[in-house]
């Protein structure tokens, strides 16, 4: 219980400073998540953000459920995903109810202007860490590189994308045993 | 039908179709608007201006604002919670299978892929806030070169010093940035 009292005012602390969709909350689930509570490793992050990425619904949900059922099953899945989604409840609805005009207060924009550039660089540096652990080789990185520019130049989405990588990942290294990942994942668990 | 039976039906099947992040609840969105009149298109607007400007995920404040205009409080609840529970189950499925082929070469190999390609998405969507955060889009600010929003660069020059220096919880780093940007008058 205390536990899943933990997870839920983890989650809610995170979902209530995530600027920015669910890729901003990566900087705070690498320090929270796998840094100090060490609930999940930094391959386990990439692994949640992908399938979240091509799966229905929000990709914050989707890893805060994953994470929580990993530690505590349904309860936790459930608890960690009210989490992240309790501060949005409270202040959009305080802000609908009693804020008609949020957007024209002049410090709200000026506050945003400051935390966008602070967001940038704190995935930058999450990108920077968990870039390490997913970029194994050079096959990693060349997917790494094509994935980048298909999606900053183009419009193709990123649930395709996701998926063409995990077909390229078999063909790259087969569907039978391997040296790298295989071992890599074992010596972990 | 029953309004709160109709917000649950409704935000379920967006949360159930809308692939990809918060923006993919957008069509969903417009579509509800056509066929109940529960708000205007206009309120979209504003609705994606404030989501954009609060924390937690998008699609979540959406829905919280959209439900609170259909039925005050109990929507803001019905709707959020209804959108999220396609994704909760759909992922438990998903940990389930995953647990049991997990040591599986091909979901390795499969995982191999995924991490690179999730990598790349994350960076690109970072540039992308990068590209809003640095560059202007009016001439108010203050630059010295064209289109460069020198205080932004400066301050991310700060955070990024101050996150290899001190090492705080990245939350201390956004309250910061935040009275920065109201200080300096961003």
């Amino acid at each position: 219980m205390k536990e899943l009292l933990e997870m839920f005012i983890i989650f809610a602390r995170i979902g209530g400073f995530t600027f920015g969709g669910g890729y901003a909350m990566l900087p705070m689930l690498e320090k929270e998540v796998v840094n100090n509570k060490h609930w999940a490793t930094e391959e386990e992050l990439m692994d949640y953000y992908a399938i979240g990425q091509c799966t229905p619904g929000i990709i914050a949900i989707n890893t805060a459920t994953f994470i929580g059922y990993k530690v505590k099953g349904i309860p936790g899945a459930i608890m960690a995903t009210l989490g992240v989604i309790a501060p949005s409840l409270v202040i959009i609805t305080v802000i609908t109810a009693f804020i008609s005009n949020f957007m024209d207060l002049w410090f709200v924009s000026s506050a945003f202007a400051g935390i966008r550039a602070c967001v940038c660089v704190l995935i930058f540096d999450a990108v920077l860490k968990l870039g390490k652990k997913a970029l194994v080789d050079n096959a990693a990185k060349i997917i790494f590189l094509i994935v980048l520019g298909i999606s900053l130049f183009t419009n193709v989405s990123s649930a395709l994308l996701v998926a063409a990588a995990g077909v390229v990942g078999v063909m790259i290294k087969g569907s039978t045993g391997n040296k790298n990942t295989g071992k890599r994942e074992r010596k972990q668990a | 039908m029953n309004v709160y039976l109709e917000i649950f039906i409704r935000f379920f099947s967006c949360g159930l179709f809308a692939v990809g992040g918060g923006l993919a609840t957008l069509p969903f969105l417009y579509e509800i608007s056509r066929e109940t009149g529960w708000y205007t298109y206009q309120d979209i607007s504003n609705m994606i201006a404030i989501s954009e400007s609060t924390p937690g995920p998008m699609g979540v404040n959406m829905a919280t604002y959209v439900g609170f205009h259909i039925e005050g409080i109990a929507g803001a609840l019905i709707a959020p919670l209804s959108l999220v529970l396609p994704s909760v189950i759909i992922i438990l499925i998903i940990s389930r299978v995953l647990d049991r082929f997990k040591s599986a070469p091909v979901v390795q190999n499969v995982l191999y892929g995924l991490r690179a390609a999730s990598a790349a998405l994350i960076a690109a969507a970072g540039l992308g806030v990068a590209k809003i955060a640095f560059l202007t889009m009016d001439d108010e600010a203050v630059t010295a070169l064209p289109g460069l929003n020198v205080k932004a660069v400066i301050l991310a020059v700060a955070v990024y010093v101050g996150l290899k220096k001190f090492k705080k919880h990245p939350i201390v780093y956004i309250i910061c940035s935040a009275a920065a940007g109201v200080v300096l008058r961003f």
